[in-house]
């Protein structure tokens, strides 16, 4: 069982409602840069899910490790890595995050111990147990963040890795964003044991599932969870129930799902019952409403404007950072 | 094992310079650790660790579930997160379970992260045929992984890359494969007691000829010599090139060894078609076309899976015959 949320302050309740539409907005802006060919190649939005990447990321330390997968532009803003860097990564400008390399799917930090966006389902998973590994072997106190869809379960990859992890007792918590559908095959139609957090068990580590729609909820779960964790308690896995708003991808014309579905899950939506509630409990009022929305809209039109008048990469640079570069002895 | 390690008999075996380059390696960084299936308790199944457990203890001589992607892809997290891992994967077969990590995660991360983060990590791996183990633990995929951008993949074939290339591997700051050929663990020879690191880029001339370029690597290295051996016995003189590195590939040693016997033969025992043999001879045709006297040869494997039963296993592999009847075609005397 997981504590009840406490409720938050004030300034608290504004920094959650200030995290999720900055995330929200950024990707209705890159929906329609894409529209635009500004950005191309895979888009995949997170909208629906930002509850989930706002209310982690405050859980963890600037030192802790985050892992995350091709649907990460949540992940990336909530843990850190200016907007401008990430919005001129989409346009595959020099500037970018990435250096024009990774696009959206692959978001890195050094500084921030971002180590990605994974467009292998499953294939961070490996990577977190490694670097957790690292820092037990160094006697770093970090705890490594992973986060994955419910469509990786069905990865051999996962299995390896919660029981490598079990098994090493390492400090991952394994984040499972649970949206129902692994592109476009429902949860149902492709697992024997649907509850995520049941296979926990199976490997002797704690799992819970947890409304990822409620921002408050997955931050105290999240805050918990990582302590332990960072206590020497052993990994620990959080199935987040979350859903997906958009479309898989910019080329998916979701046939798999019925519209009624999808209205259904956004009336209860993170930022729709945030505001709602935070209204109700007079954590802030419209007026405080309408001055986040002025100041992500004023981010994300410097970031735009930033990635637009960033350059290219040389095509002369094509073939750097293939190797590090090495004396040979 | 102390005295074990410093005992400086004059001749010791392949398996004993992987040891040796181990030990060295985990005495002198406490970055380094080994992961792998049966590298502790069993000693490694090749016996390549024999004792490191013992002396370093289960932390640094890490026993692992058999799950080849998650412990080569942890190698590769921890490779990111500071530490220097040595992974050992029993064979190449198995690897092809962990090709996921090797390639979209060790190979990429580099460079998809736009210079950010180096991942070094050594892969070790036993490859190549002659032990009757059938059509699953027997193959020569090195081609495979030297296809892979990112990546540098060493074939050690002497004592003194067996002792060496692992130290220099661990220098470089990106993912290193390395592959041991099965038939090469028991081959002994000389080796100073104070050998250790050696250039991993560069080819070597094994035996200096004029009248043909026999270019090989790995477990084919013997064989070819073999056949170097036989064939000046009737007057042809072949220089044996060890490639060593697969990935980079030393294209001006075989370009200058081509341009002097204005021959090459190919020796690889990967299968012919898509073949390491093939790039090569490509490289020359394009680079030294009008230095050629004659037309390229290669000897590959036979295109099956590698069978069970003796005489059909060495059927299917290069053999010093065959390299010989490969050369005399070449020189003409076919």
């Amino acid at each position: 069982m997981t504590a009840p949320a406490a409720p938050p302050d004030r300034d608290q309740a504004l920094q959650l409602l200030h995290g999720m539409l900055r995330i929200r907005r950024f990707e209705e802006r890159c929906a329609e840069l894409y529209g635009q060919t500004k950005i191309r190649g895979f888009l995949h939005l997170y909208i629906g899910e930002e509850a989930i990447a706002v209310g982690v990321m405050r859980a963890l330390t600037p030192d802790d490790a985050v892992v995350a997968t091709y649907r990460e532009h949540g992940h990336a803003l909530a843990r850190g890595i200016p907007m401008t860097a990430v919005m001129a990564e989409m346009y595959g400008k020099a500037s970018g995050c990435s250096r024009g390399r990774g696009g959206s799917m692959h978001l890195f930090d050094a500084g921030l111990h971002f180590y990605g966006g994974n467009a292998i389902v499953a294939g961070g998973l490996p990577l977190a147990i490694g670097l957790a590994l690292a820092d037990k072997l160094q006697n770093r106190p970090r705890v490594t963040a992973c986060f994955f869809g419910e469509g990786a379960v069905a990865e051999g990859e996962f299995h390896e890795s919660m029981n490598l992890a079990a098994l090493w007792k390492l400090p991952v918590l394994f984040l499972c964003e649970n949206n129902l559908y692994a592109m476009g095959t429902a949860l149902e139609r492709s697992e024997a044991q649907t509850e995520v957090q049941e296979k926990a068990r199976a490997y002797g580590m704690p799992g819970i599932a947890i409304d990822g729609m409620d921002v408050t909820m997955v931050d105290s779960s999240a805050q918990q969870a990582v302590a332990e964790v960072r206590a020497g308690g052993g990994p620990q896995l959080l199935e987040l129930r979350t859903y997906r708003f958009r479309a898989h991808s910019m080329f998916d014309a979701e046939r798999y799902r019925d519209k009624a579905e999808v209205e259904a899950w956004k009336r209860k939506g993170p930022l729709v019952r945030f505001i709602d509630r935070g209204k109700r409990e007079h954590w802030f009022d419209d007026g405080d409403i309408a001055q986040i929305e002025r100041t992500v809209s004023e981010e994300i039109q410097a970031a735009v404007d930033f990635a637009e008048t960033s350059e290219w990469e040389p095509v002369a640079e094509l073939t750097r950072d293939v190797y590090t570069p090495w004396p040979t002895p | 094992m102390a005295d074990a390690v410093n005992d400086a008999t004059p001749r010791i075996t392949y398996r004993e310079a992987l040891r040796r380059s181990l030990h060295a390696a985990l005495s002198t960084d406490p970055r380094v650790f080994l992961m792998g299936e049966d590298v502790g308790r069993y000693g490694g199944a090749y016996a390549v660790s024999m004792g490191l457990l013992e002396e370093f203890g289960p932390e640094r001589i890490r026993d692992t579930p058999l799950s080849e992607s998650g412990f080569v892809g942890a190698a590769i997290g921890a490779a990111l997160g500071g530490l220097r891992p040595i992974v050992e994967i029993m064979t190449v077969n198995f690897s092809l379970l962990a090709l996921d990590q090797i390639l979209n995660n060790a190979a990429t991360i580099r460079h998809m992260s736009g210079g950010q983060f180096s991942v070094p990590v050594v892969i070790r791996m036993a490859t190549g045929a002659g032990r009757q183990l059938a059509a699953q633990h027997s193959h020569s995929l090195e081609n495979w992984y030297a296809h892979i951008p990112g990546l540098r993949v060493l074939a050690p074939a002497t004592l003194e890359d067996a002792r060496g290339m692992l130290t220099t591997a661990l220098t470089c700051p990106d993912p290193v494969v390395i592959f041991e050929h099965v038939m090469l663990y028991n081959v002994e020879s000389e080796l100073a007691a104070d050998a250790g690191a050696v250039e991993i880029e560069r080819a070597a001339i094994r035996r200096p000829g004029r009248d043909v370029t026999l270019v090989t690597y790995g477990g084919s290295l013997p064989k070819t010599l073999d056949a170097a051996g036989q064939l000046a016995a009737e007057g042809i003189e072949a220089e044996v090139i060890d490639l060593r590195s697969l990935r980079p590939l030393d294209q001006p040693t075989i370009i200058e060894s081509v341009s002097r016997t204005r021959r090459i033969v190919v020796v690889d025992e990967g299968w012919r078609s898509g073949s390491l043999a093939g790039e090569i001879i490509a490289r020359v045709v394009e680079e030294a076309f009008y230095e050629l006297d004659a037309a390229p040869a290669r000897v590959c494997s036979e295109e099956v899976p590698i069978p069970y039963a003796k005489h059909l296993e060495d059927a299917a592999l290069p053999q010093p015959d065959k390299i010989v009847q490969a050369v005399k075609k070449v020189m003409g005397h076919g």
